[in-house]
């Protein structure tokens, strides 16, 4: 699969506890995937092994031809193709309190990709438009309702223009209209053929939303496959106990 | 006749000088925190000798001086440091005993005898307390029991260059401030130009004399003669440039009691015992001996006390000085505060970012500076690396100021830093920005808004703490306001004065940060 993301036997350790025991996972340009499974599965643990924000002790990630290796995080000059393919939303927004909604978004083109303010600004606020928060443009994060705070967050990661984005619990906070106007911005992404993989346990919203759905359970992947297939007919525990209770937060 | 030797003694003591003298100030040895202890020490034996002696008849005499003064004046003996000796302890024994009591020795600061003789601290105050009409204003003064001069110490080379005060237009002159040496100085600058350095204590103006920080030193001949023996190094100007006198101070109300207590003195006079101690000393000589006939000679009497000086008269002549010291203050603290900044943004990010090795040392920088007195990095970096850097008085200051609160900034600063979520640094990774990037443009400004509201704290405490930089002869507003509150003998408007000028300054910046820091929060 050329121009996607590939994760092959990803396995992550914390000193002798295995998190992740062989993960694969593929998204294709276009694709919307849910990753789902119980609260500490390990959903974060890729999404963030994927944004090299943390190191994996074994297989590969590619993205678009832009290959990771286990063992330490490279340095961050090294990273500069993958920060420039894979975008991330993080589950609290992780907004630079300091700054206004379009400062935020206009950070990276301006100081990592080196943009005039001119044109970061004017993609910035086309960005902010698309997603219906650019009347918020000079609002600081502290002033913007969670809805908001998530779309200001989609811009400014959207706005180095990845291939793949990954978001990190985005329907948590959020009440059953927002979930559904969240879900037709992200087909609206996707249909720009971009690739999104959406950490969740929001059986509804993965059902709506995605194309495939991945199922995490015990460090290892149990389940993947189209979304409708998958989330009528289970052939995994974990996947029955996911459907069965929705929002059910065990420990761990 | 009928003229008292007091009189004589106010006269001479109004030749000296046209405008009102200065209390001599503290004598203090450079080994401060070594009188520190001893001074522990004299309270505690204080303390038990006045217990052994209330179970005697008469209340033991409690008699007040500044054991940091040093020979010949008040000492800590070498043999034993719970007791002291020197002529003035002497003296004070002579007294006591006259009046059949027995001695305690009191330790006070010599700034501050004055006011606490009037307070009741002691009964009298002695330790080279230099006559003056405004003392005898205030309080109850005994007959001057030693006749001093000031004489003007130079380097060798300059012996026959700077032969009296008016030789020294331009140059720098020390003294001990407080003085009736600061005095003539001051009124040496309004005709001739000189530059008066005022120093807390009286042994550095003469190591930074033949350090050539400064180019003379004006001073009484005893403490002159006594430093030319310790160090040398200067020669001593044969001509004195006045003649002054050593007193003891009593409460306004005890007149009677300085009364029976300058009936002792006399007779000690009189008899040669008091001769006998300045012998012991080395501060006799043929004038001294002159002097005691001439005090003989005359009868004894009591003292009107001469009219109040007018205070309104001081305040004039006081706030612009108390303008200029506070001027001082408030430059001296910006600069020291920038350095401070500057340093402690550099060392917070070398203790976030740096090499481990690196990390270490500047933890040990952290740890030292604040483990330590500033006073005695002030001290260090003045008078300590005068040998290899001879630095100016007021940048030294600002060195020392803003190096010890570089040290406080640094943990603002680190803790600011270490407080900024991980979310936020992850979220600067994720959009391709730089380490460098992520601390210059997310956790450096958003630790900056944390560290305001302490910054302005330890800016506030640094206003205050710049009144420290006085023992490296800086004059700023606390040192020129203990100056002007001796001269009125009076705390009280001095003390408002110096406080509103603090608050003048404080304030506002307390309000403009909480402005900010309002700003910034509901942005």
């Amino acid at each position: 699969m050329s121009g996607g993301l590939a994760v092959t036997g990803l396995r992550v350790a914390h000193g002798k506890r295995e998190i992740l025991r062989g993960v694969d996972l593929r998204v294709a340009p276009g694709e919307v995937c849910a990753l789902m499974g119980a609260s500490g599965a390990g959903k974060s643990t890729v999404l963030r092994s994927i944004a090299a924000l943390q190191p994996f002790s074994g297989g590969a990630i590619e993205v678009d031809g832009f290959a990771l290796r286990p063992g330490p995080l490279p340095r961050e000059s090294r990273l500069k193709g993958l920060r420039r393919k894979v975008g991330m939303v993080f589950q609290a927004h992780a907004l630079f309190e300091h700054l206004t909604a379009l400062e935020n978004v206009m950070l990276a083109p301006v100081h990592a990709l080196g943009w005039t303010r001119a044109k970061a600004r004017e993609t910035a606020m086309a960005l902010l438009d698309e997603l219906g928060v650019s009347h918020r443009a000079t609002a600081y994060p502290r002033a913007l309702s969670g809805g908001e705070s998530q779309r200001v967050a989609i811009a400014r990661a959207l706005a180095p223009d990845p291939l793949m984005l990954l978001m990190d619990e985005p329907t948590a906070a959020l009440d059953p209209a927002r979930r559904g106007a969240l879900g037709e911005t992200l087909r609206e992404l996707a249909g720009q053929g971009r690739g999104l993989l959406i950490s969740t346990h929001d059986v509804d919203f993965a059902r709506a939303v995605c194309d495939r759905v991945a199922v995490l359970a015990e460090g290892t992947m149990v389940e993947l496959g189209p979304a409708e297939e998958v989330l009528a007919r289970p052939s995994h525990a974990a996947t029955r106990e996911l459907l069965r209770g929705p929002e059910r937060s065990p420990a761990g | 006749m009928g003229r008292t030797p007091v009189r004589e003694r106010n006269s001479s003591a109004g030749l000296l000088s046209a405008t009102p003298l200065r209390i001599s100030a503290s004598r203090c040895s450079a080994r401060w925190w070594l009188a520190l202890v001893a001074a522990a020490l004299f309270a505690t034996s204080a303390h038990l000798a006045s217990a052994q002696a209330s179970a005697a008849a008469k209340p033991p005499f409690r008699w007040g001086g500044d054991a940091e003064g040093g020979a010949p004046f008040v000492e800590a003996d070498p043999a034993d440091p719970s007791k002291v000796r020197g002529f003035d302890v002497e003296i004070a024994e002579m007294i006591a005993r006259g009046l059949g009591r027995e001695p305690v020795f009191v330790q006070v600061a010599w700034a501050s005898i004055e006011q606490s003789v009037e307070r009741g601290d002691f009964e009298v105050g002695m330790s080279g307390v230099e006559d003056r009409p405004e003392l005898r204003a205030r309080h109850s003064v005994s007959i001057p029991y030693y006749e001093f001069h000031e004489v003007l110490a130079v380097r060798p080379g300059d012996r026959n260059r700077f032969r009296r005060l008016s030789d020294l237009a331009g140059r720098r002159v020390a003294t001990l401030g407080q003085t009736m040496a600061y005095q003539m100085l001051v009124d040496e600058q309004a005709r001739s130009g000189l530059i008066p350095i005022s120093y807390d204590d009286d042994v550095h103006p003469y190591s930074d004399l033949v350090a050539g920080r400064v180019d003379a030193v004006l001073l009484d001949n005893v403490i002159a003669e006594r430093s030319l023996r310790r160090t040398g190094g200067f020669v001593i100007q044969p001509e004195p440039a006045a003649t002054g006198h050593y007193v003891a101070v009593f409460a306004r109300a005890d007149a009677a009691l300085r009364d029976s207590a300058n009936a002792v003195l006399r007779a000690r006079m009189a008899d040669g015992s008091l001769e006998r101690t300045f012998r012991r000393w080395g501060v006799w000589n043929d004038g001294e001996a002159a002097y005691f006939r001439r005090v003989l000679a005359q009868a004894p009497a009591t003292d009107a006390a001469a009219p109040a000086p007018a205070s309104n008269r001081a305040l004039r002549t006081y706030l612009p000085a108390l303008a200029r010291a506070a001027g001082v203050t408030l430059v001296l603290s910006c600069l020291a505060m920038a350095l401070a900044v500057t340093i402690g943004i550099l060392v917070a990010a070398g203790r976030v970012y740096g090499h481990p090795l690196l990390r270490a040392l500047l933890t040990v920088y952290v740890e030292v500076m604040r483990g330590t007195p500033v006073l005695l990095q002030l001290f260090v970096i003045y008078y300590g690396l005068s040998g290899v850097v001879r630095l100016p008085a007021f940048f030294a200051a600002v060195l020392g100021l803003g190096l010890n609160y570089a040290a406080y900034e640094s943990e603002i600063y680190r803790a600011a830093l270490e407080a900024i979520p991980r979310a936020q640094l992850e979220a600067g990774r994720t959009l391709g920005l730089s380490e460098g990037q992520i601390l210059r443009l997310v956790r450096g400004p958003q630790a900056l808004r944390l560290a305001l509201a302490p910054m302005t704290n330890d800016f506030v405490a640094l206003l205050k703490d710049s009144s420290l930089v006085s023992v490296i002869t800086v004059v700023e507003l606390t040192k020129q306001t203990a100056i002007y509150a001796t001269n009125v003998g009076s705390w009280v408007v001095p003390g408002i004065i110096c406080a509103g000028l603090y608050l003048l300054f404080s304030l506002p910046l307390s309000r403009f940060a909480r402005r900010l820091e309002r700003r910034w929060s509901l942005a």
